[in-house]
């Protein structure tokens, strides 16, 4: 099928929501929306952070798998203790690959292991406490852990065990940071409410506990990168090179050591909006470091990042060793890009996954040509689609309300103003945004189609309406995009390859699109015989 | 450096706290389960992170799609109960998957709140939210009872129990229940079944759905799975073998109790002996003769054995895993002259330590054998940091031990993560007995090759 023939814009939508019967039409068609952009970015509206109808078979998993998954997962200094029957803690071991490289072998890790209270008939008729005490009684014993962490799951919620005072009585009886998670299952609509109750208690019980100032010049702090396959290795070697330091990152490659100095640094650089803008504000709000939006996925994205990092220090030496660095990678990655982009080029991706990255990947695509024709994510907001500013302008449901948002204040002693008015509004002067994020959608072309929580039927339409040359998603979509014959990206776990950030990242994530997309393989599916060039039968080998 | 660096060899029992565990919950039995039968859409009535989970682990170990619903609860169902959001799964499954079975299995929140599945389903019915000729079945899966297997096991029972007939008119079938193997297992049953001349019933049956071919179409529902009117039919049939006590027993015995179907309850065929006894059973209930053919197999496999027992004799073996592997796995071993020094299962339940004691018969009088919460991955460590082991056989997460003690390790079991072929290759027959011995030589010679001094590499093993 040749590109212009395909559908697209209303009509591909149309035929999509053509699949479901009429009141499960109306309830899906406001998160399908063609992208159509003003002069000023304005897109329309996408219904997001809604409740999935019972029965789709959605992309999405749970609060849990948000907060104890994806934020806290990736710190290897801290017991991560699952309060809760067997499995939910069982599925969430190494399974999310977040990488971490604890210095000497005397340091302390803990992320290949899986510690649960494993629940029993018992203790859900009459209350899991004791057993949640015990457990934490015997997780110190044995292995003496910095902090330890306790998540919830469905079933502690319903019956009530208050996870907050087994938190607090421990911490006190044991002299260690122990705190908790309410993070069931059922809270929200999807992952999102669990890294917002995870920044809550981040925030709470962790971030600012150490006041130590960091030893570096221009400090800053990294949120919203896992570590998956190694990224954040590739960012903390690119940052020291250009001059930064790193105080913390939330939450690739960290230590909880990390976690209680994060409010030290001087500027908060944010990549994954959706999991962690929470702790950005907070941070901002009681003790004024000031954040902004950076994406490292991409190598153009990753030089804009490092610039406008450079430019907020603003200093003359720091500028020049940051350019050093970029004309160096940049000659790298040109040379790679050239060899590969014109064998990319017109050909197209599909990305449906999280929260950040099916934008940000978007960014790697089109460096070597290749066209996003739809896309969407599996449990953003409209913020993350629309761009900050319609905030004022998302109404919550209850799904949301039942969330907590903590009241922040100033910190009276430890509040610095890092940016002076005249500093900001010197920078402001030349488009530079803080605490704001602009969105998928403005960096997409009009008429291609944006799908909120996209599930199992509309994959399905659109696999077979415009069979894109690759589909990014995760790895329940993996090889069911892959029987219909075409590749299939995971850009959770990167299919166990990686690192993806920065420069080092984007040749690598170049290669792997052009064996993906350019490989003979698919062609292989139908054998010779049923193709129709096969000649047809010539003989008979004893027919009766 | 190392991978568990906080375990050491220093064993204290814990009441409380599970690390490193040898299971999982039961509603990924439950979906394996339904996915071996044809035209079925499992269903997990919960919130969900569940079924996310369970597709996702399925889904890494088969490298297949797994296709599985959920009754995405939010809060308000917790509070409320899920009755409404079942009813609506149920209408929309149906309009949009069209399966002929959706397959409900609870989770431990709806399993705590209560919910009365059959109650719902009926509802369902009553609104006209099921279609005539389809069904709505289901199993209760707590985790907070039992394991994987568990699920595995309630969910094979409830195929009997929605779904076998009685009849005064017995066919000349058997059925069999695999128990938890690979569809490569659940193929071999089948083939030993046809070479014999017996004609079965194979229940669950995840061949030709989670080893199911690249074509370049994407079947929702692959050629695989056990038919409605197959199931029907197993209430008729002269007998039912089961294969793995506490994977299969519950269906064999209720399709006894429900049709009067006699019951024989086997270990799995893992391994010589216990092959024998599924083929002799089989001999026995279907009155066939053993082909000349099996025969051959079988030789094939006593000549391996024979061969390379040097290599096998008194190799010291740590497994995990599920009851019904491990009883047949250890037996193997021991007849092997191996000794299976450590097991540890997570599935709760006496009965393992009695079937492992009937196995090795006093062989291996040194064996630790654990079951239950405590007996989990980490305290199999302790026990090898005390004392080491010669191999490691289990599911994927013990190649962290692997890498950190240095020794070679069989994958068997589930979950497989990071390895194909446990789904096309059975360990299951006299067959996946050669098979199961090429891996583990393979493992022990490979280590030997790469350790041994120098001078004392051989060319001839
Ligand atoms: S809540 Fe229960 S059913 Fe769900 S993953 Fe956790 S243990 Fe398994
Ligand atoms: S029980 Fe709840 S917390 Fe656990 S996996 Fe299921 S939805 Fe998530």
């Amino acid at each position: 099928m040749k590109h212009h023939d395909l559908p697209k814009g209303e009509g591909l939508r149309e035929k999509i929501l053509a699949g479901y019967p009429a009141k499960l039409a109306k309830k899906r068609a406001p998160q399908l929306v063609v992208n159509q952009k003003d002069a000023a970015d304005n897109v329309p509206p996408v219904k997001a952070n809604v409740r999935t109808t019972p029965g789709i078979i959605t992309q999405r998993g749970c609060c849990y798998a948000g907060c104890k998954g994806v934020v806290l997962g990736p710190t290897r200094d801290i017991i991560n203790l699952v309060h809760g029957p067997v499995g939910c803690s069982f599925y969430a071991w190494l399974t999310r690959r977040n990488q971490t490289r604890p210095p000497t072998d005397q340091d302390e890790n803990f992320m290949t292991y899986c510690f649960t209270t494993d629940m029993q008939d018992e203790n859900i008729v009459f209350g899991g406490e004791k057993k949640l005490r015990a457990a934490v009684q015997e997780a110190y014993d044995l292995f003496h852990p910095k902090a330890i962490g306790i998540f919830s799951t469905c079933p502690v919620g319903l019956i009530g065990d208050d996870v907050h005072a087994v938190a607090k009585e421990m911490k006190e009886k044991l002299g260690i940071n122990i705190f908790g998670f309410s993070c069931e299952g059922y809270k929200g609509v999807s992952q999102s409410a669990g890294h917002h109750i995870a920044n809550n208690q981040l925030f709470k019980h962790v971030i600012g506990r150490d006041d130590t100032a960091p030893a570096g010049k221009f400090n800053i702090t990294l949120l919203g990168e896992y570590n998956i396959g190694g990224d954040a290795f590739v960012l903390e070697e690119l940052l020291e090179r250009c001059g930064f330091t790193l105080v913390a990152t939330l939450s690739g490659n960290s230590t909880i050591g990390q976690f209680e100095r994060a409010h030290t640094a001087d500027l908060n650089v944010v990549m994954c909006h959706r999991s962690i803008n929470y702790v950005a504000d907070m941070i901002e709000k009681k003790f004024g470091v000031p954040w902004f939006k950076v994406n490292f996925i991409g190598a153009h994205a990753t030089a804009k990042s490092l610039r406008k990092m450079a430019a907020f220090f603003g200093d003359a030496e720091l500028t020049a060793r940051v350019e050093t660095v970029i004309a160096e990678e940049m000659a790298k990655v040109a040379a790679v890009e050239a060899e590969i982009k014109p064998r990319c080029t017109g050909k197209t991706a599909m990305l449906f996954v999280g929260g950040s990255r099916a934008h940000h990947y978007q960014d790697l695509f089109s460096e070597i040509g290749m066209k996003t024709i739809a896309a969407g994510y599996e449990f953003a907001h409209r913020d993350d689609y629309e761009g900050r500013k319609v905030l004022s302008t998302v109404t919550l449901d209850a799904d949301s309300r039942n969330i907590e948002e903590l009241d922040v204040e100033r910190d009276p002693k430890r509040f610095r103003q890092v940016l002076s008015d005249e500093k900001r509004q010197k920078l402001a002067a030349v488009n530079f945004e803080f605490s704001d994020y602009q969105g998928m959608m403005p960096q997409m072309d009009n008429e291609t189609l944006v799908i909120d929580d996209i599930n199992e039927q509309d994959t399905q339409r659109l696999l077979e309406l415009c069979r894109p040359d690759v589909f990014c998603a995760g790895i329940k979509e993996k090889y069911g995009v892959q029987k219909h014959g075409v590749p299939c990206k995971q850009l959770h776990s990167y299919d166990y390859g990686g690192p993806y950030a920065g420069f080092k990242g984007a040749i690598n994530f170049y290669r792997e699109i052009d064996r993906l997309v350019n490989t003979r393989i698919w062609s292989f599916i139908e054998p010779p015989w049923k193709t129709a060039a096969s000649p047809t039968l010539e003989a008979t080998y004893a027919r009766d | 450096m190392a991978l568990l660096r906080h375990t050491t060899g220093t064993v204290t029992e814990r009441q409380a706290l599970t690390v490193n565990p040898a299971k999982t919950c039961q509603p990924i039995g439950a979906m394996y389960a339904a996915l071996g039968v044809h035209n079925c859409l499992p269903h997990s009535h919960g919130s969900q992170g569940c079924c996310s989970y369970h597709r996702s682990a399925l889904t890494r170990h088969y490298k297949e799609p797994v296709m599985a619903a959920t009754s995405s609860f939010t809060e308000g169902s917790s509070v409320f109960g899920g009755q409404s959001n079942l009813l609506a799964a149920i209408e929309n499954i149906f309009t949009l998957y069209a399966p002929d079975v959706i397959a409900v299995h609870t989770t431990c929140l709806s399993e705590t709140i209560g919910d009365d599945i059959p109650q719902i389903a009926a509802k369902a019915r009553e609104e006209g939210k099921v279609p005539a000729g389809k069904y709505v079945i289901h199993a209760n899966t707590p985790s907070y009872v039992g394991s994987h297997v568990t699920g595995f096991a309630n969910m094979t029972k409830s195929l009997v129990t929605y779904f076998s007939d009685w009849s005064e008119n017995r066919l000349r079938t058997v059925n069999i229940i695999p128990g938890w193997v690979e569809p490569a297992d659940m193929r071999e049953i089948k083939r030993l079944a046809a070479l014999m001349g017996v004609e079965i019933i194979l229940f669950p049956d995840t061949s030709d759905v989670l080893d199911a071919p690249q074509t370049g179409t994407h079947e929702f529902y692959p050629r695989g799975g056990v038919t409605i009117q197959a199931l029907r039919r197993t209430g008729a049939s002269q007998a039912t073998i089961a294969l793995g006590p506490t994977a299969s027993a519950p269906a064999a015995r209720e399709l006894e109790k429900k049709c009067g179907v006699d019951s024989h309850i086997l270990e799995l065929p893992i391994g010589l002996r216990a092959t024998d006894a599924f083929v002799d059973t089989l001999r026995r209930t279907a009155g066939v003769e053993v082909p000349a053919a099996l025969v051959e197999e079988r030789g094939r496999l006593m000549d391996v054995i024979t061969d390379m027992h040097q290599y096998f004799y008194g190799k010291r073996v740590a497994l995990w895993g599920d009851p019904d592997q491990l009883v047949s796995l250890a037996g193997f071993l021991a007849d092997l002259d191996m000794k299976p020094v450590y097991a540890v299962t997570g599935t709760p339940g006496r009965a393992f330590e009695e079937r492992m004691a009937k196995v090795l018969a006093g062989r291996v009088p040194e064996a630790k054998i654990r079951q239950g919460p405590q007996a989990d991955m980490f305290l199999m460590h302790q026990w090898i940091k005390e004392q080491g082991v010669d191999l490691l056989i289990g599911n994927t997460y013990g190649k962290y031990i692997a890498r950190d003690e240095n020794i070679p390790f069989v994958r068997h079991g589930f979950p497989i993560l990071d390895r194909v072929g446990h789904s096309y290759f059975p360990t299951t027959g006299y067959m996946g007995g050669i098979r199961l011995l090429e891996k583990i030589l393979g493992a022990l010679q490979d280590q030997q090759d790469r350790n041994c001094p120098e001078e004392a590499v051989e060319l001839v093993m």
